[in-house]
């Protein structure tokens, strides 16, 4: 009887208990700099490398019980941080960054690898942050084809407009082109807006 | 006058959606790759599904780690409704076209090699080619 329980209920508890949170976008949009943020803040380390070259992130990196305290709430989070989502990878892309002709061939081998490979994880998630350059145009196909696939999933999505600190950057202008999402500005780099961001987070985890 | 040689190679594939409409998933999707490998630009009536265009994406990248100088795709979809409609609503409409085929929208299609570029806001499409 006990085990019947435990497999009708322990499932569900187990699933609010390590709730599996994606961050996807476009390249350097600044997934894994929000990743980072809130490893940093709440396990006191980092997910992964961060750079100005597009495509630094090329696997899928994952970390593991991350327990954030907001107003008094608690939440226990598996952050699952994933390589930009691009359709075309051009090596010469990242000769003008400075990356050598056989580093590059390598790393955009790696990066096409890496698409496909967040690719396959979207079905794995409880929910989605959705990180996208504020200083960026928002209507651009993938950032579209991201979140119809979301929806299509009936997986919950919260948008982040990330760089609100750079002069160029309009939250207003992401709001505009999504307005049934919740859409929170901030600055991954700069802390700015964190505490408006974990208030939307905790919301997030409402509807899954 | 000397022909820019920007246009040189560039061909329109037009396509009606009924050339695609009893194809599955797999079958859309390498139809669309052959052409574009075929250097041609596609312009498809209609919209591909959202699982139809990450697995456009997914097996693009699968052939650019394996065809030599493919550098990928570029893709937009044009909606001709109302551009007050908010994504959410005209994503649940293209949703529920995808089903029957949405003849409405315009999906461009392109390699990355000869379109450079697709900028898109709500009221123009334009195409920049490489």
């Amino acid at each position: 009887m006990i085990k019947i329980l435990s497999k009708l209920f322990g499932g569900f508890f187990r699933r609010k208990d390590n709730i599996k949170i994606g961050f996807y976008g476009p390249p350097n949009a600044g997934k894994t700099s929000l990743a980072n943020l809130l490893c940093k803040d709440w396990t006191g380390e980092e997910l992964g490398s961060v750079s100005d070259i597009p495509h630094e992130t090329r696997e899928v990196q994952f970390k593991e019980k991350v327990e954030i305290e907001h107003k008094g709430k608690k939440l226990m989070l598996k952050l699952i941080d994933t390589p930009g989502i691009a359709t075309k990878i051009d090596y010469e892309d990242f000769l003008h960054h400075g990356v050598p002709k056989q580093e590059a061939k390598k790393r955009a081998k790696e990066a096409t690898q890496g698409i496909i490979e967040a690719i396959k994880w979207l079905d794995d998630m409880d929910a989605v942050i959705v990180v996208l350059d504020a200083s960026e145009n928002p209507y651009s196909q993938v950032n579209i084809t991201i979140i119809g696939n979301l929806l299509a999933r009936k997986i919950p999505v919260l948008i982040v407009a990330n760089k609100i600190d750079l002069k160029k950057a309009d939250a207003k202008k992401i709001e505009a082109a999504f307005p049934e999402y919740n859409v929170v500005g901030i600055s991954a780099k700069k802390a700015l807006n964190m505490d408006e961001f974990y208030t939307a987070l905790f919301k997030l985890t409402k509807k899954i | 006058m000397k022909k820019s040689p920007k246009f040189k190679g560039l061909s329109l594939h037009i396509m009606p959606f009924s050339e695609i409409r009893e194809l599955t998933i797999t079958e859309r999707v390498k139809k669309l790759l052959q052409l574009i490998l075929g250097n041609k630009v596609i312009i498809l009536q209609g919209r591909l599904r959202p699982e139809e265009e990450i697995r456009l994406i997914e097996d693009t990248m699968t052939m650019v780690d394996h065809i030599k100088n493919f550098k990928g795709i570029e893709l937009a979809v044009i909606d001709p409704g109302n551009k007050e409609d908010s994504f959410l609503l005209k994503m649940r409409r293209g949703l529920a076209r995808g089903l029957t085929g949405d003849t409405t929208s315009l999906t461009v299609i392109g390699p990355a090699s000869i379109v450079k570029e697709i900028k898109k806001d709500p009221s123009k499409l334009e195409i920049f080619l490489g």
